[in-house]
């Protein structure tokens, strides 16, 4: 019988209360339990940032967090991202720029370029290579990525 | 994996280490290396998992006196982008600089990178050559009982260290170092980013005049733990860096490690590194 422990969190502005295993992941915890599947299982070991959320205003693996850590905690996922404006410029960026191809990392790179956009607003291409150093594309489109993300200079507030 | 019977979340010190005291406890705090480690099965979770993320005492870097005590939880990020720490220990920073990657510099913990104990630990070998100490609480009886240790005593093997289980790391401290002190890190990996070195080396002293004192060398990923590296920092103690000394130490050096071979690279190519990147570092300070 598996330990379960009861949570209460903020997921995407919305308080949620969810009975996980106290052993399972936060990435498992919301594909499987809550159902959000914009948030990609890649490796499962934080090594390629597909399952790059952000908790309390940073980003982090969400493969690589104890789902009972979300308890008290602001969560913000792909899916909350894409219902907030202030990620208007980032996702038209990634449109124009064509930086995405499977599309399997895009909701983790735009995590990450989000929180790092939010920490420096005018990121040149050096700092965002260093920023989503731990994205993997598969498809090997960084050359378009970086340069979406270098587009958006100062429009992410 | 085992299934833990209990979680607990303490919010106190008091309430932490009086949870440790039936020694059957895993202790999560970032948990960027406890998940991949349950879940491949290489680590068993116990009894009872312990959360200590929401216990105050563990967080914080504060000057006390001439220390600086960095609490177990502090990020790898908040140790970067902390001004005492950028002040007087940038070769710890630098050392962060190379750790994993965004993401898990804003969650692993300076506690947990202690506590696993890994030979190739990336903050592990500043902090051996900034000569910091280790804290320690636990409750062998009713009260709180704290105590401190050198991090160069700290280790035992890979993931073995002398914390009991009934103990909590609580925290870091380091002595701001006096003037001339100089201070060094080099990682040596295939890519920048989430990699585990092949080797690392931290250099630090005392330099006044082109002598060299008070010397630490530490070794990383060429022993079952990160090492302090006795006969190179002898043979570096008072001396001037002029070119024949540093070809010798780097000699030494080469001589002192016995790495082993393993996926990342042959003991052969440790030591030809451990040579090569000591005499490296050695001729920079010489020249700085």
């Amino acid at each position: 019988m598996l330990l379960k422990h009861d949570i209460e969190f903020t997921l995407n502005g919305v308080k949620r209360q969810v009975s996980v295993d106290v052993t399972t992941n936060t990435l498992a915890m919301l594909r499987d339990v809550i159902g959000l599947t914009g948030t990609k299982y890649g490796c499962g070991e934080g090594e390629c940032g597909a399952c790059t959320i952000q908790v309390d205003g940073v980003s982090l693996n969400s493969c690589l967090m104890f789902a009972v850590d979300c308890d008290g905690r602001d969560v913000t996922t792909i899916e909350g991202l894409a219902n907030d404006s202030k990620a208007d410029a980032l996702r038209e960026a990634f449109v124009e720029h064509g930086a995405v191809q499977c599309g399997f990392c895009t909701p983790g790179m735009i995590m990450q370029a989000d929180h790092l956009l939010h920490k420096h607003p005018h990121a040149d291409a050096d700092s965002v290579k260093r920023g989503i150093e731990g994205n993997l594309c598969r498809c090997t489109g960084y050359k378009k990525i970086v340069d979406a993300i270098v587009a958006v200079d100062g429009a992410v507030k | 994996m085992t299934e833990p019977k209990h979680y607990f979340a303490p919010t106190s010190l008091d309430q932490a280490v009086e949870c440790l005291k039936d020694g059957d406890v895993t202790i999560l705090a970032g948990g960027t290396d406890l998940t991949p480690q349950s879940q491949s099965g290489k680590l068993r979770i116990k009894q009872t998992l312990m959360n200590i993320r929401r216990v105050p005492e563990l967080t914080g870097i504060t000057l006390e006196g001439d220390e600086i005590r960095i609490g177990a939880l502090t990020t790898i990020t908040e140790i970067m982008e902390n001004a005492l720490v950028k002040q007087h220990f940038p070769v710890l920073v630098e050392a962060c600089d190379h750790f994993a990657s965004d993401q898990i510099r804003n969650v692993a913990t300076l506690g947990g990178n202690i506590c696993n104990a890994s030979p190739a630990g990336d903050t592990l070998i500043p902090l051996l050559v900034l000569d910091a100490s280790v804290e320690l609480a636990s409750m062998p009886e009713a009260t709180l009982y704290r105590h401190s240790m050198p991090l160069s005593t700290f280790f035992v093997g890979p993931g073995k260290t002398r914390r009991s289980l009934c103990e909590l790391v609580t925290g870091v401290r380091i002595r701001v170092p006096g003037p001339n002190h100089i201070a060094h890190f080099h990682k040596l990996g295939t890519r920048p980013a989430l990699d585990i070195s092949t080797i690392s080396i931290g250099i630090a002293g005392t330099l006044k005049e082109g002598i060299l004192s008070n010397v630490r060398v530490a070794f990383g990923a060429v022993a079952p733990t990160p090492v302090r590296a006795s006969q190179t920092e002898k043979a570096l103690e008072g001396q001037r860096l002029d070119a024949v000394t540093i070809g010798k130490v780097a000699g030494i050096a080469r001589d002192e490690v016995k790495p082993i071979d393993d996926v990342r690279a042959t003991a052969w190519y440790r030591k030809e590194m451990i040579h090569n990147i000591t005499k490296r570092m050695l001729s920079h300070v010489a020249q700085a």
